[in-house]
């Protein structure tokens, strides 16, 4: 089972690596990975990805928790969590295809950050579902190039 | 105050207790070594870094303490590597301070240069680059305490020739705290409770101690636990020492080379109580088939060693020694519980002593010296008082059948990562750390010459350590598997007439040396090796075939021992 982490861990040099290590030495996978500072500069955020098993999982939080610079890690798939990321598109634009392709990114609420004779970018943000259904739809009209930033994620607050 | 980076790497050592330095000079650390010349600091020159990281491994095994090592940049900190490794397998407290270039050369592939922080990532507990000075005080008391708390493990400290020359007003904070580490020592009460009621409903019990319990010195309390309840027991080969083997309730060592009653007890028991062990594929065998009926009560420091070969049934997170007085207290009130246990598993015992009868440890006495006999022998002659190292192979394997074990901190060998030439160092460590006791490495003729060069170390200090090879002119342990498993094609395994002449190689350091081939010739020549008191090296010619019995083949299930 596809598994997202939030590991919250000391802002400092080598920390990434030692994290990305573990994963490799150990063979966890990583489906994606993504870091950066909190509010707190001494502290970066890393959503991390993963999957596996319940024996894995359990290894794969406690492994991270022995990390010295891990602070804390929660394992957000046990609990309610919003998660976004964001997708650059570019995508074949032909005379006839434009409209169509202006209409897609309309309906799903994107942004077109890049123009060219022979191409459209588009900026998406979503979770999951929006953005793998924007895909499919844009695939068949010729996708040029494609990147993402990984997933981030947060918890829901309480109500 | 205002120091040099270098004074103030001594200052914390000081601090920290520091008694010896295990280490080798070079460019990037000339400071320091000027430092602990001007300082007199005691240092022990040995003569390849990876021996001095295990002989620092030696000390702290053998006395508990942190070992500390020192070594210069790029060469001098990839020799370590090996040593580190070591430690880090068998969770062995270690401080390796490793020189580094100047900060501003770092990256540049400069003379020495070697990403020593990166490498060692994941074989230390942490490992740290200092960048400025004024966190040296704080790296070192860190770089201390999370060597020695927790699960225990080598750390390793990158230290730029520019950190140590610069200098600054320090001061060392009284207290250390690390923010992301906080090790859990006391064990929590709810399983506690539920462990004891397993342990009170037993019927075929059996307690699996390892390496842990003598990292918290836990040995009394599991002596204690394991006598009240009268629960047979077994160690595994890093808990060796840990229960005296000589008591009727030892079944001696389990897994791939244990005893026949420890494996099938393991395997036919209801209650498998596992303190500080970590269910090792040598230990397991077949993973699926191990301990098919039991219930599994694991007490472990390390979350991580929990339910990660083996799913439990109560994990207790804490050290061994506060888990097992909790656990004695907790019985204090229940003797009657205690006496029902007791009854019901006296049929189990029995069971248990008929095992043992049908197969005890054993080899047949022939011409040929045998190295079991040889083993044996070391075991009577110091009375089990010595202070045993071993290489690895089937040297290891007899010292860990045949020497009584009877103390924590006596044994001290490769257990995780298998580190030939391992021995030899570690026994120089252990006799810094203990000036009088008998020291032995009981090594192999192959092992022996991974290390070889620190015999000049032993005999620099005068450190008495004895080497008694089991000379079978083989690597003797994959030799075996090419008996057992290669149609005996002994690939590359061969040693004969090929190896050095091991009494006059001692003799070339200034050590002695002693040549055994008759089996009469064996006791008066140890007797007369140990009573020397000086660095020696006792050649054995043994019996180039005898395998290390019995033998659980990899993968193979505990049942399934090769007895002969
Ligand atoms: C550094 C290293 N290289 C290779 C091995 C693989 N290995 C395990 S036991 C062994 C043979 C050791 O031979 P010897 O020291 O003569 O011991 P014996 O088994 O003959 O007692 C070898 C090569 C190892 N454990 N460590
Ligand atoms: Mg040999």
């Amino acid at each position: 089972m596809r598994h997202t982490l939030s590991v919250l861990v000391e802002n400092e040099f080598g920390v990434l690596s030692r994290v990305a290590s573990l994963f490799s030495a150990r063979g966890f996978n990583i489906e994606s990975l993504c870091v950066a500072e909190t509010l707190d500069p001494s502290l970066s955020l890393m959503t991390i990805v993963t999957r596996g098993d319940e024996m894995i999982m359990e290894q794969i939080t406690k492994q991270l928790n022995k990390l010295i610079n891990v602070i804390k890690v929660t394992d957000l798939s046990e609990k309610k969590f919003v998660d976004r990321e964001l997708v650059l598109v570019k995508v074949k634009a032909t005379k006839t295809n434009r409209a169509e392709i202006l209409r897609i990114v309309d309906i799903f609420r994107g942004k077109v950050v890049d123009v060219s004779l022979k191409t459209l970018s588009i900026e998406i943000t979503g979770d999951d579902g929006k953005i793998s259904a924007m895909i499919e739809l844009l695939r068949p009209l010729g996708i040029r190039e494609i990147v993402r930033t990984g997933k981030i994620a947060m918890l829901r607050a309480v109500k | 105050m205002k120091l040099t980076g270098a004074q103030i790497l001594l200052e914390g050592l000081k601090r920290e207790g520091v008694e010896v330095v295990f280490g080798y000079p070079g460019g990037a650390v000339l400071n320091v070594y000027d430092e602990i010349f001007k300082e007199n600091f005691k240092h022990i020159l040995v003569r390849h870094e990876q021996g001095a990281v295990h002989a620092a491994d030696g000390y702290a095994r053998s006395s508990g303490k942190v070992g500390v090592c020192l070594v210069t940049s790029g060469p001098g900190g990839t020799n370590t590597v090996t040593g580190i490794a070591t430690a880090y397998m068998d969770s062995v407290p270690l401080v390796v301070f490793s020189g580094q270039v100047p900060t501003p050369l770092i990256g540049n592939d400069a003379f020495q240069e070697a990403d020593i922080v990166g490498i060692t990532r994941s074989c230390t507990k942490h490992n740290y680059l200092v960048k400025d000075v004024k966190e040296l005080p704080r790296i070192i008391g860190e770089a201390f305490y999370i060597a020695k708390s927790g699960r225990p493990g080598p750390v390793l400290v990158d230290l730029p020739k520019d950190v140590m020359l610069d200098s600054g007003n320090v001061s060392f904070p009284e207290n250390v705290s690390v923010r992301g580490y906080h090790p859990t020592y006391e064990g929590h009460s709810y399983q506690i409770e539920r462990a004891l009621q397993l342990i009170y409903k037993a019927k075929r019990p059996i307690i699996y101690a390892g390496g842990g319990v003598i990292l918290s010195n836990a040995s009394k309390e599991l002596t204690d636990f394991t006598k009240i309840l009268n629960f047979p027991i077994t160690m595994t080969l890093m808990g060796l020492g840990a229960f005296p083997v000589t008591e009727p309730l030892a079944l001696g060592m389990l897994g791939m080379h244990g005893t026949f009653s420890a494996n099938m007890a393991i395997s036919e028991s209801d209650l498998v109580i596992a303190i500080g062990a970590r269910f090792d594929d040598r230990v397991t065998g077949k993973i699926e088939e191990f301990a098919p009926h039991a219930r599994i009560i694991h007490i472990d420091i390390d979350p991580t060693s929990i339910s990660k070969n083996i799913k439990v049934d109560i994990p207790i997170v804490g050290d061994c020694k506060r888990v097992l007085t909790v656990l004695l207290k907790e019985m204090e009130g229940h003797e009657d519980e205690t006496e029902r246990v007791k009854g019901r598993v006296a049929p189990w015992l029995e069971q248990i002593e008929k095992w043992r009868n049908k197969h005890a440890l054993a080899y047949e006495l022939e011409d040929a010296i045998k190295p079991q006999y040889v083993v044996e022998k070391i075991g009577e002659l110091t009375g089990g008082n010595a202070i045993i190292a071993t290489e690895v192979g089937q040297n290891q394997m007899w010292a860990a059948q045949f020497y009584k074990f009877t103390k924590p901190r006596t044994f001290l060998t490769s257990g995780g990562l298998g580190t030939m030439g391992y021995g030899l160092p570690a026994a120089i460590g252990a006799q810094v750390a203990h000036p009088d006791a008998t020291v032995i490495d009981i090594a192999g003729d192959g092992s022996i010459q991974m290390n070889i060069q620190e015999m000049a170390t032993a005999v620099q200090y005068n450190l008495p350590v004895n080497i008694v090879i089991l000379n079978n002119s083989y690597l003797g342990m994959v030799r075996q598997w090419q008996e057992l498993f290669f149609d005996r094609r002994y690939a590359y395994t061969c040693m004969e007439n090929i190896a050095p002449d091991f009494v006059k190689l001692a003799e070339a350091y200034g050590a002695l040396g002693f040549r055994v081939e008759k089996m009469k010739e064996v006791v008066p020549t140890l007797k007369k090796a140990f009573k020397a008191k000086r660095p020696a090296i006792i050649d054995v010619v043994v019996e180039k075939f005898e395998g290390v019995y019995p033998m659980v083949p990899a993968g193979a299930s505990l049942k399934q021992m090769l007895l002969v």
